[in-house]
């Protein structure tokens, strides 16, 4: 794939290029019968560019990427994938078109090695029918070097990948989809049931596939992870798009305060001082953000290095 | 995770912070699904070894080997089914309708045995193909589907024999066309240094070789694993599941045939109502043999050993005179013993 898409480049240079996005929607929605989760969104994903959609549950994040992965058809607006009009029927088509997905728990086969993970559903074979058998030695040498292109080194590819810290699993994954061709990657949630050193593994591996030219789309519902490594942010609402904006135009206290929705954390705060006969003052002010949740997660970010994506990030947009 | 992120392609041989470190000899042996089973049988050998004289006789081991290979080679595909996530429960009662069905058809539409042998291969298969398709269609357990057929072929087995025959055993086939060729290839004895040994031994040692060749070398082998490990995820990456299990029904099939007809060609006759039961020899033989009850773990030499302990305790307790009501008891005892004993060896697998 890597001679497919301009592997290190600067996003600078490949996203102000003429050429057409990877992935874009214009004013997509999707309609469940009467339910109409998603609407008038739109969504553009270029390569080596981090777009991560964020938004609280049911805000519509798994329903857009069921529509970008082909699991599900929009019943509105448009999906151009390379600037040409697409129809996706299932996830396959998808991938032939080079649109990966990533799914939390869907990701491997725990009991199984490694390697076996890797190359499953698409094994390298040697020899005639009857004795076609597995090219273990190909797919060993092939799986290594994939996943130390990603920074990921194991010694030992025959332990069973369930063996592997749930951050070290979703990032074979990654690494498999961008072997097997994907030039537009979508994860969902990935840092979602993980702590806060093995979510910093999965960052590092986003910024890495990044480096390699994809279009990443990660969904998270952390602003904190989004803004370690995301180029661009779209903040979901209701189904539809309450902000989009690029890194330059948005610090982390007004992604957050989006995130948290302003006005509901007024309520929020209301009803708890009615409640519980909480301090309020002890609660965010609004406009502002929870700046104390927000010092915490940083500080706890520092100490486990999690920072590492963010200063590769630094370098390349440098 | 205290170094930075590392730029992609000049990653250094080492990365202190994502580097894992080699699982050490023993543990990697213990990963072994068979490992279990091998302690086991050496414990079951030495066992009657000592209390049992006539079992240090050779002609007692191939007694026993025979007793095994007659459970051993159903109890491989069994093995593979279970990794890869099902049962069979009609695989025992399945063996003899295979047997009934080469016999009638032999009797009563030709005078060449190789007709009903071959009727019996497709009708052998397509039991097989049937169990799969249900279980793919309705989406319901094995374990229900399967006794589905396993009672109905019960009853067809009993029932189209007394309609058939008038009795509820078939009619000897040993003068026909073909009987004896077919005796050869089944139910021969082939004699190694004077001790004669039944042809189905090396059949079973030879179907062993080509299912952990299957198992552990091939595409198909991958596929097995997957499905039973985690049958979405294997669907997610393109792994045709429904065709691998289907395929995995239909060698049980194969195998019951097999067996059937070392039954037909070895007694001429076959009782109708013989073969329930032995679907749980085959399902324990596969679990004492390392085969994970939940998919996705288990190998097909773990089965050979769990066939070849079965077979050392049914007939060790014949030579050691004791009463064999008490077989069944150590049966369980073995059972037991073995399921937690992998559940051991599997969690110092997988542990981190
Ligand atoms: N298959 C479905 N049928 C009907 N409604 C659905 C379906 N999937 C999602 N929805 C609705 O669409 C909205 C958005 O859901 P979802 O995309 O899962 O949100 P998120 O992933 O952001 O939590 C929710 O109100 C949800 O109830
Ligand atoms: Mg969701």
């Amino acid at each position: 794939m890597s001679d497919t898409t301009p592997a290190f480049c600067a996003p600078e240079l490949v996203g102000s290029s003429a050429a057409p996005p990877l992935v874009e929607l214009r004013g997509v929605g999707k309609s469940y019968g009467n339910v109409r989760a998603l609407h008038g969104v739109d969504l553009v994903v270029r390569p080596s560019t981090v777009t991560c959609v964020l938004g609280d549950n049911g805000a519509g994040k798994s329903t857009l990427i069921k529509v970008v992965s082909g699991l599900h058809q929009h019943t509105e607006g448009e999906y151009l994938i390379d600037g040409a009009p697409v129809r996706l029927n299932n996830p396959r088509e998808a991938l032939g078109r080079g649109i990966a997905t990533v799914y939390q728990d869907l990701a491997t086969v725990p009991l199984m090695p490694v390697w076996r993970n890797f190359f499953l559903g698409s094994e390298l074979t040697r020899g005639p029918w009857p004795v076609r058998r597995l090219d273990i030695a190909r797919m060993k040498r092939v799986c290594d070097g994939e996943l130390r292109a990603m920074g990921i080194v194991l010694d030992d590819l025959e332990q069973p990948i369930g063996s592997l810290s749930g951050g070290q699993r979703q990032s074979v994954a990654i690494a498999r989809a961008v072997h097997f061709g994907a030039r537009a990657l979508i994860l969902d949630e990935p840092t979602a049931a993980l702590g806060v050193k093995q979510s910093g593994v999965v960052l590092k591996y986003i910024a890495a596939a990044r480096e390699r030219g994809l279009g990443v789309i990660f969904i998270t519902h952390n602003p904190h992870h989004a803004y370690m490594v995301g180029d661009h942010f779209t903040v979901l609402r209701l189904g539809t798009v309450e902000l989009s904006a690029a890194r330059d135009e948005i610090a982390l206290d007004q992604l957050t305060h989006h995130m948290a929705g302003g006005a509901e954390l007024a309520a929020l705060k209301h009803e708890l001082a009615q409640v519980r006969g909480v301090d309020t003052d002890e609660l965010p002010k609004d406009p502002d953000a929870a700046p104390e949740a927000q010092a915490e997660a940083e500080a706890a970010d520092e100490a486990d290095g999690t920072g590492g994506p963010d200063e590769t990030r630094e370098e390349h947009t440098a | 995770m205290t170094e930075t992120a590392v730029p992609p392609g000049k990653a250094p041989a080492t990365a202190p912070g994502a580097r894992t470190t080699r699982r050490s000899l023993p543990r990697r042996v213990l990963a072994r699904p068979e490992v279990g089973a091998l302690i086991g049988a050496l414990a079951v050998y030495l066992f009657f070894f000592a209390v049992a004289p006539p079992f240090r006789q050779m002609d007692s081991l191939a007694t026993v080997l025979y007793q095994s290979s007659t459970i051993g080679i159903v109890a491989l595909p069994v093995a593979l089914l279970m990794i890869g996530g099902e049962f069979d429960l009609s695989a025992g009662v399945a063996v003899i309708t295979s047997a009934l069905t080469a016999s009638m058809v032999s009797w009563q539409l030709t005078q060449n045995v190789w007709v009903g042998v071959l009727v019996a291969l497709a009708v052998s298969l397509g039991i097989g193909a049937l169990n799969g398709f249900l279980l793919m269609r309705t989406g319901l357990p094995s374990f229900l589907v399967t006794l589905g057929t396993f009672l109905m072929l019960q009853g067809l087995n009993l029932a189209v024999t007394k309609l058939l025959t008038g009795n509820v055993a078939t009619d000897s086939i040993s003068d026909m066309d073909g009987f004896g060729q077919a005796k050869a290839v089944f139910a021969s004895s082939v004699g190694i240094d004077g001790v004669q040994v039944k042809v189905t031994v090396f059949w079973w040692l030879g179907f062993a070789a080509i299912a952990t060749w299957v198992l552990l070398r091939t595409k198909f082998g991958n596929w097995i694993f997957a499905v039973g490990g985690n049958r979405d995820s294997a669907r997610s990456v393109g792994v045709p599941v429904g065709l691998t299990k289907i395929a995995l029904f239909m060698s049980v099939g194969f195998a019951a045939w097999f067996v059937g007809m070392n039954q037909l060609f070895s007694f001429d006759t076959v009782q109708s109502g013989e073969g329930v039961g032995n679907e749980f020899l085959y399902i324990i033989a596969a679990v004492i043999g390392g085969c994970l009850l939940t998919g996705g773990y288990g190998s097909a030499v773990g089965a050979v050993i769990g066939a070849f302990i079965f077979g050392m305790v049914t007939q060790g307790i014949v030579y050691a005179n004791w009463n064999p009501d008490w077989f069944k008891f150590f049966l369980g005892v073995m059972l037991l013993a073995a399921t937690l004993v992998n559940l051991w060896v599997r969690r110092q697998a997988t542990r981190r």
